[in-house]
C-alpha cells in the first residue's frame, strides 16, 4: 500500500505538516467544538437551574441536562481535542508522517459513534445518573456501551500517537530527543492509556450488569475503580495544557524551558504519582482506612502537586527569561506588562495558568486533605474546585491555542478579530465568578448536584442562610458571562474555519520528505555541557516573586480551612 | 531552541539546573511535606477524625436493628409521613437509614455527649450532610460506617442528601435535634 508522504511547509512556523495528519487534526478539532457547543448550550440551562431567582427546569430536565453536560464536556470535548494535539505534537511537531491514518480514521469515527450513542442514552431520559452514575444507580445499557466505544476509539489513537512515535525515530526526521511538547503529550498518551484500562475495567462489568449478565456491582467497588478512571482522565487534561502552556510559550516569545531535566522529570512525577492519587474521591467513604487514605492522596510528600508546581514556575520564568532577553528588564514586572496582552493566545494561556493554579490547585489539594474534605465533601464546592482546573486551566489553554491552529492548521485568517481579541477576558472573567462562589456556596453547605436547595414544600427542608443564595445568584451571573464567552469562542472559530479569509502565502510550498530528512544537528554533541537553558544566576525574579504570592495564599488558605474543621462537632 | 523544537544540546540531562528551579523545588517539597504531616498530626492532636470502623451489614440486618432502637426509645412522631422521632441514651448505639429518599428515623442527641452512629444506605449511594455544622460523609449500600460523634451546641440541625440518588434527590432532607445537657 502507497505511504503518502505529502507535507506542507508552514511558512508561520516552518513546521511541515503531514497532509493526512492534517486532515485528521481538523477532523478531531472540529468534532470537539460540536461537543463543546452541545455541553455549552446545556452548561446555560445548568446555570439558569442553579441560578435560584430564575430556577429555569424542572427537576428531571434539570438533572439529565446536568448529566449531559457533564459527559460531553469532560469527556467529548476535551478528548476530542487531546486527540489532535497528540496528533499535532507528534506527527507536526516532529515533522514525519502520520503512523496508520486509516486506523486514526477508524477511530475517530468510533469516537463519534460512541459519543452519539452515550448522548442518545442520556437523551431517551433513563440515563440520568451523572458523569459519575454511581452504581447500583443503573443507566440504559446503551449509555455504557456509547462510553465504551469512545473509549476504544481513544486507545486506538493514542497507539497510532505511539506508532507515530516510532516512524518519526526510524525515519530519523529529528536529532536527539523529542521536544519537551512531545514529551508532555506522551506523557498525557501514557496517562490516557491508564486511564481507558481502568474505564474498561469498570464500565465493562457495569454493562454487561446493565443488561442482566452480572448480577451485582459493589457500590465501593464501583467508586474505587471508576476514580482511577474519572480522576486520571483529568491527568490527560492536566498533562495536555501543560504542553500548549510550554508551547505557546515556545511559539511566542521562542522560550526555552529554563532546563529540560527539570521540565521533563515535572512530567515525568505525573505519570509515577497522578493517577492512584484518586483515592482522594474516597476520603469520607466507609471501609478505606486513614492510612490508605493518606498513603494514596499525598505520598508523603505531594509529589504530583509539586510537580505542577514546578511547571507552574518554568513556564512563566521561560517567558520572563525571553522577554528580559529582547530588552524587557525594568523592574521585576516589565516582562509581564509588555507582553502581549491584545493576543488572544497568549492572554488565554497565561489567564489559564493563572486560574488553574490559584484557584483550581490551592482549592484541590485542600479538597484532597483527609479530614479537611470532611466539610467540603459533594457540596458544590467541589463542582468550583474543578471548574478552575478542567474550564479555567484545560479548556481555556485549548481556546488560546486554536487561535493559533486557525491560521497555522486551518490556514485561515482569525474572523472578528476584536471579538477573539476580547473572548478569553469574557470567558474567564465569567467562569472565575462561578468557580468562586460555587467554593463560597459549598463552604456554607450548599450540595452539588441538587435542584431545589429551597427545600420547597417540604416539612422538614432547611433554610440556607441568606449568603449562600447570594453566592448561587453570582455564580448564575457567572455562568451566564461565561456562556457568552463560550459562544464567543465558537462564533470566531466556527466562521473562521468555514467562512474565514484564505491564508496564500508565498512560502507555501508542498514537499515530499523521505526517510532521514532531518536537519543537521545544530551544534556537535560536544558543545552539551557548555550552553545553559536561561542565562543562568537568578534569572527570573518577577515569576519568582509571583510564586511567592501563590505559595502564600496557599499556606493562608490551607490553615483557614483546618481552623474551620476545627470547630465542628468532634467526630471519631 | 525552543519546546516545540527537539533540545539544542543532545545531552541535555547533564545541564545544570537553574538556580531559581532549585529553590522553588526545595521549597515546594518543603511545604509538600508540611501538608502531609498535617494529617497524621490532627489524627493525633485534632478532634474531626473519620473512625476507619465500618463492617458489612444486609438491608434485612441493618433495618432489625434500626427498628429495634425506634421500638425502645421513640419519643414522638412527625410530619404525616409519622417519621418517629427517637431519642436514645448518652453514649448508645444510634442508628440512622438512608434510602430514596428519606432518612429515617429522626434522632435527638444530647449536647456535649458522645453517640455511636450507625450509618448505612438500603439502596443506593447517599451522602450524610449535616447542617449548617456542614460535616459531609458518603453512605454506602452494604457497608455499616461507625462514627462517634459528640454534638458541641444544642439546636435543630437538618440532614440532606448530597450524594445524587436519582429523580427525588433534593427531596431527601431530614432533622437532627440537640437537646441541652440536663
Amino acid at each position: 500500500m502507497a505511504v503518502n508522504r505529502m507535507f506542507r511547509t508552514c511558512p508561520m512556523t516552518g513546521l511541515r505538516v503531514h497532509q493526512p495528519a492534517e486532515a485528521l487534526i481538523k477532523a478531531n478539532a472540529v468534532a470537539a467544538v460540536v461537543s463543546l457547543l452541545v455541553g455549552g448550550v446545556l452548561a446555560l440551562l445548568v446555570t439558569l437551574t442553579r441560578w435560584p431567582a430564575v430556577h429555569l427546569l424542572p427537576a428531571d430536565w434539570y438533572y439529565l441536562v446536568l448529566t449531559a453536560h457533564g459527559i460531553n464536556m469532560l469527556i467529548f470535548w476535551i478528548i476530542f481535542f487531546e486527540i489532535a494535539v497528540l496528533y499535532f505534537a507528534s506527527s507536526t511537531l516532529l515533522g514525519c508522517r502520520l503512523a496508520a491514518p486509516r486506523l486514526a480514521w477508524f477511530a475517530f469515527l468510533l469516537m463519534v459513534l460512541g459519543a452519539l450513542i452515550n448522548n442518545y442514552a442520556v437523551f431517551r431520559g433513563d440515563s440520568s445518573v451523572m458523569f459519575t452514575s454511581y452504581a447500583p444507580m443503573g443507566a440504559h445499557p446503551t449509555f455504557y456501551l456509547g462510553l465504551i466505544v469512545f473509549a476504544v476509539g481513544a486507545l486506538i489513537a493514542c497507539f497510532v500517537f505511539f506508532g507515530t512515535l516510532i516512524v518519526g525515530k526510524e525515519e530519523r526526521t529529528y536529532i536527539g530527543s523529542v521536544p519537551l511538547v512531545t514529551f508532555g503529550a506522551i506523557t498525557a498518551a501514557i496517562i490516557a492509556v491508564f486511564t481507558i484500562a481502568s474505564g474498561a475495567i469498570i464500565l465493562i462489568p457495569t454493562f454487561l450488569w446493565s443488561v442482566g449478565l452480572v448480577d451485582h456491582i459493589d457500590s465501593l467497588m464501583y467508586r474505587t475503580v471508576w476514580w482511577a478512571f474519572g480522576h486520571s482522565s483529568q491527568q490527560i487534561n492536566v498533562s495536555a495544557h501543560v504542553a500548549i502552556w510550554y508551547a505557546i510559550a515556545a511559539i511566542l516569545f521562542g522560550a526555552k524551558p529554563m532546563s529540560e531535566k527539570v521540565s521533563r522529570f515535572a512530567f515525568l512525577m505525573y505519570i509515577l504519582f497522578l493517577q492512584i492519587a484518586a483515592a482522594h474521591h474516597l476520603l469520607v467513604d466507609p471501609g478505606l482506612t486513614s492510612n490508605w487514605k493518606i498513603l494514596n492522596t499525598s505520598y508523603a510528600l505531594y509529589l504530583a502537586v509539586v510537580a505542577s508546581m514546578v511547571h507552574g514556575l518554568t513556564v512563566p520564568g521561560s517567558i520572563e527569561v525571553a522577554q528580559r532577553a529582547k530588552g524587557y528588564t525594568k523592574g521585576l514586572f516589565e516582562w509581564l506588562r509588555k507582553a502581549p496582552w491584545g493576543n488572544p493566545v497568549f492572554s488565554g494561556m497565561f489567564m489559564s495558568l493563572l486560574g488553574f493554579g490559584f484557584l483550581g490547585g490551592i482549592s484541590g489539594v485542600i479538597l484532597g486533605t483527609e479530614q479537611l474534605n470532611i466539610i467540603m465533601h459533594n457540596t458544590i464546592y467541589v463542582p468550583g474546585h474543578f471548574h478552575a482546573t478542567v474550564v479555567l486551566g484545560t479548556t481555556l489553554a485549548f481556546m488560546a491555542v486554536t487561535y493559533f491552529v486557525i491560521p497555522a492548521i486551518f490556514r485561515r485568517e482569525v474572523s472578528f478579530p476584536k471579538m477573539a481579541q476580547w473572548q478569553p477576558y469574557v470567558f474567564t472573567l465569567g467562569m472565575t465568578m462561578v468557580c468562586l462562589f460555587m467554593m463560597g456556596a459549598g463552604t456554607l453547605g450548599v450540595p452539588r448536584r441538587h435542584w431545589d436547595i429551597t427545600f420547597a414544600g417540604n416539612p422538614l427542608g432547611f433554610e440556607f442562610p441568606g449568603m449562600a443564595f447570594l453566592m448561587m445568584g453570582l455564580m448564575g451571573i457567572g455562568g451566564v458571562l461565561a456562556v457568552v464567552g463560550g459562544a464567543m469562542y465558537l462564533l470566531v472559530t466556527v466562521h473562521s474555519v468555514f467562512l474565514g479569509k484564505k491564508i496564500q502565502t508565498p512560502g507555501f510550498a508542498q514537499v515530499r520528505v523521505v526517510e532521514g530528512a532531518a536537519p543537521a544537528p545544530a551544534q556537535p554533541v560536544s558543545a552539551a555541557l557548555q550552553a545553559h537553558g536561561g542565562v543562568g544566576a537568578w534569572s527570573a525574579p518577577g515569576t519568582f516573586a509571583l510564586a511567592m504570592v501563590f505559595l502564600t495564599a496557599f499556606v493562608l488558605y490551607y490553615f483557614i480551612n483546618w481552623n474551620y474543621l476545627s470547630t465542628v462537632w468532634p467526630l471519631r | 531552541m525552543s519546546a516545540i523544537l527537539p533540545p539544542e544540546q543532545r545531552v541535555w540531562w547533564k545541564q545544570p539546573i537553574e538556580p531559581i528551579e532549585i529553590t522553588w523545588i526545595v521549597v515546594a517539597f518543603i511545604w509538600g511535606l508540611i501538608m502531609f504531616l498535617m494529617m497524621p498530626y490532627w489524627h493525633v492532636f485534632g478532634k474531626q477524625n473519620l473512625a476507619n470502623e465500618a463492617y458489612r451489614a444486609t438491608p434485612e440486618v441493618f433495618v432489625a436493628k434500626t427498628q429495634a432502637m425506634v421500638d425502645k426509645y421513640q419519643v414522638r412522631e412527625e410530619t404525616d409521613q409519622k417519621i418517629p422521632v427517637v431519642r436514645p441514651p448518652a453514649g448508645s448505639d444510634v442508628y440512622l437509614i438512608a434510602r430514596l429518599w428519606q432518612w429515617w428515623p429522626m434522632l435527638e442527641l444530647e449536647e456535649g455527649q458522645s453517640y455511636k452512629l450507625h450509618l448505612m444506605s438500603l439502596d443506593w449511594l447517599h451522602g450524610f450532610s449535616l447542617q449548617p455544622e456542614n460535616i459531609n460523609i458518603q453512605v454506602h449500600p452494604g457497608y455499616m460506617h461507625l462514627l462517634t460523634v459528640q454534638p458541641s451546641k444544642a439546636g435543630t440541625y437538618a440532614i440532606i442528601c448530597n450524594e445524587y440518588c436519582g429523580i427525588n434527590h433534593h427531596t431527601m432532607v431530614s432533622r437532627l435535634y440537640v437537646v441541652p445537657k440536663k
